[in-house]
């Protein structure tokens, strides 16, 4: 209140300052200024809204490839060390031939490798294609020559029946154990167990039945056989495995591990002719590029965001034109320059919190529509976007308000009210 | 003409409402004191000498009328008064302060507090209804939405305009725009009304009514400053100020308006 306050019904100021408009007053103002033009609020709104759309949309798909990616490779367990021959740099080719001879890597090493402190278990591991024979059909598939322990590395049991036994890993003996789909195209719905099937030349028994794994990366993981390693190498007239896979205590530290393994290799073969990859570390590589793809694609919406605070920026500008003898009113009927400036950026901010708020349902509607089309792709609309996508909605509209709102507080009053 | 209206009777504002008891106890202090003004314009190679130096004392509830020749100053002097524009030289004081040393925002503030305006084309936001226009000044000051609508009604009762607060300024003839300027202008209950040919853009008869309002206005206190062209309005204040050439070319108190 200032001075006189005798008169009871003598006006009552907020406090004594002038520049103490209310905060749901200035929203007001903005909003019945929006409305006004509603066509033209609408359409810059919606280019905003168009943006907000479009960084949810990608950075939601985006986040769902990730999760399904990262699902996919974990599902063999990630306390995992692959031993393969060759020395390769991280993500090079491999080197060796330089470097002398690459012996080979032998069942012997598989063995020699369940002895380093913190490996669980180890399965050597050969893989190709062969054509299978049984229940009076043949089909060309995926034969796996590995080792008895595969189910509790690959977290991957039978069945039916059992798996290969633990035999001695140089003289196994023919024994086998179907995939899914091997199963089905073999013998349909008849029991295979104790049935004979020829891969390649050999005989072999059945003696069990994997539990399905479906697709992995459109690749039928349960189109396969399963046979003893050693038995695998002679099938392929191959000398070296293709890998030996380790499994490690999950209390065990990944580097120590490794570090045991590359020992324990050194000395068997006299040199480095062999690589070690870890499933986490390339986990975490996997979980990295997919982060970076995640945020381009955002960044890429970031685009139609720019152009929609763009919009923003002039429309805005436009209306301190248009305006300018309202802002010489508002001059003279006692607004500061900064009470101005205020209203004129809540007016951007109102369009861009709308745009905001319409990008969110167009990009609301976008995911719901695609989990319908793609329901194996995890994509879910997160608050934590949501509430990202309109803080960044209001954001811009601060940024894409301020200069014309300086410009509206510029003015000086009087020529304002002369500019008609 | 139809002067003889009983319009009158009709935008009384009841004493025991507003402006009164205030304006009244200050009566015979001058509200405008002006001391050697000048206002001078650059425009490209010249100087435009748009006041010359202008001493006046206005005392509080003076009904004034500016006319003089067109480019003479008055719209100049209207607006320095309404500290709206600024002398290049010179003293103004405003209900005893100085106003040379205010910076914008208090020049601002005190346009808030003690000066309604009234323009000739009456400058009301177009998307905002007549009771929105005439809150505006409050809304701007933080007046607490309560207690603005009570002033906005007594307001907008006050110039007979009471059953048009929802229509928006083009559902609304010029006088009644002009009377929603008028409401808007003294809602904030200044000490000074400046008009700048408020009737400049009405016929005869809504220029009357808007002319009665601020004369009932004037009668309970409220010093009322009107620059005007038409020499039917000038005469009918207490007080008439020539202008010529940015001088006082002559003042003349004929006491009709008092
Ligand atoms: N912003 C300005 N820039 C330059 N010259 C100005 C400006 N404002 C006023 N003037 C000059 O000052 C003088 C007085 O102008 P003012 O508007 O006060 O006249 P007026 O008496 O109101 O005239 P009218 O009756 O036509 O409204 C004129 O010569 C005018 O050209
Ligand atoms: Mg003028």
């Amino acid at each position: 209140m200032h001075e006189q306050t005798e008169g009871a019904n003598h006006i009552r100021f907020e406090s004594s300052a002038v520049g103490s408009m209310r905060f749901r007053d200035i929203v007001a103002f903005a909003t019945g200024a929006a409305i006004a033009h509603r066509l033209r609020a609408g359409l810059t709104a919606l280019g905003i809204g168009i943006g907000v759309a479009a960084v949810v949309l990608l950075t939601s798909i985006g986040e769902g490839l990730h999760q399904f990616v990262l699902t996919e490779f974990t599902q063999f367990g990630t306390n995992l060390i692959a031993v393969t021959p060759g020395k390769m740099e991280t993500f090079g080719a491999p080197m060796g031939g330089a470097f002398g001879t690459v012996r080979p890597l032998s069942l012997d090493d598989a063995e020699a490798l369940t002895r380093v402190s913190g490996v669980k278990a180890t399965v050597p591991m050969v893989q190709g294609n062969a054509a299978v024979k049984g229940g009076g059909r043949q089909r060309r598939t995926s034969v796996y020559g590995v080792g008895s322990n595969f189910p509790d590395v690959f977290s991957f049991g039978v069945a039916s029946g059992e798996f290969l036994p633990p035999d001695d890993p140089r003289t196994p003996r023919a024994l086998a154990v179907l995939g899914r789909t091997l199963r089905d195209e073999l013998f349909g719905l008849a029991n295979p167990l104790g049935a004979r099937i020829r891969i390649g030349g050999d005989r072999y028994r059945v003696i069990g039945i994997m539990e399905s794994k479906g697709n992995m990366l459109g690749v039928d993981l349960d189109d396969a056989v399963y046979i003893p390693a050693a038995r695998s190498l002679a099938l392929f007239n191959r000398e070296s495995l293709f890998e030996i896979d380790v499994l490690y205590d999950e209390a065990a530290s990944v580097d120590e591990v490794k570090a045991g393994i590359h020992r324990l290799m050194m000395a068997r073969h006299g040199g480095e002719d062999f690589t070690l990859t870890a499933q986490e570390q390339m986990l975490d590589v996997l979980g990295s590029i997919l982060n970076v793809v995640t945020f381009a694609v955002g960044a890429l919406g970031g685009i139609s965001l720019l152009v929609g605070g763009v919009g923003i920026f002039t429309i805005m500008t436009i209306a301190v034109r248009e305006r300018m003898s309202e802002i010489g009113l508002l001059g003279a009927v006692g607004a500061q320059r900064k009470q101005i400036q205020w209203l004129f950026l809540g007016e951007s901010v109102v369009l861009a919190g709308l745009g905001g708020l319409l990008g969110l349902v167009i990009g609301g509607g976008g995911i719901e529509l695609l989990g319908l089309l793609m329901p194996a792709l995890p994509v879910t609309l997160s608050l934590q976007y949501v509430l990202f996508a309109e803080g960044i909605a209001i954001l811009i509209g601060l940024v894409a308000g301020v200069l014309p709102a300086i410009n509206a507080a510029r003015l000086d009053p009087l020529e304002a009210l002369r500019a008609e | 003409m139809k002067a003889s209206r009983p319009a009158r009777q009709l935008y009384v504002i009841s004493s025991t409402e507003s402006l009164s008891d205030r304006a009244i106890a200050e009566t015979s202090k001058p509200i405008i004191e002006l001391k050697g003004l000048r206002r001078e314009f650059q425009v490209g190679d010249e100087l435009v000498h748009a006041l010359n130096g202008i001493d006046l004392q206005i005392t509080a509830g003076e009904y004034v009328s500016i006319m003089g020749p067109s480019g003479s100053g008055k719209s100049t002097l209207l607006y320095i008064l309404g500290l709206l524009d600024v002398p290049t030289a010179g003293g103004y004081r405003l209900a005893g302060v100085n106003t040379a040393q205010m910076n914008d925002d208090e020049r601002a503030s005190a346009r808030q507090r003690d000066i309604g305006f009234i323009f000739q084309s009456f400058h009301l936001v177009p998307r905002m209804s007549a009771a929105e226009n005439v809150e505006l000044p409050m809304t701007l000051a933080g007046v607490a939405p309560d207690e603005r609508r009570e002033r906005v009604k007594q307001a907008l009762e006050g110039v007979a305009l009471a059953d048009r607060a929802g229509h928006r300024p083009d559902q609304l003839s010029g006088g009644q725009r002009q009377r929603v300027a008028i409401a808007r202008a003294i809602v904030t209950q200044p000490k000074v009304l400046l008009a700048d040919e408020p009737t400049g853009n009405l016929d005869t008869a809504s220029g009357d009514e808007v002319l009665h309002i601020m004369e009932a206005l004037n009668q309970q206190g409220l010093t009322l400053i009107v620059v005007t062209h038409d020499p039917d309005v000038g005469e009918r204040a207490g007080r008439h100020i020539g202008l010529h050439d940015g001088d006082v070319a002559s003042d003349r108190v004929t006491g009709a308006g008092e």
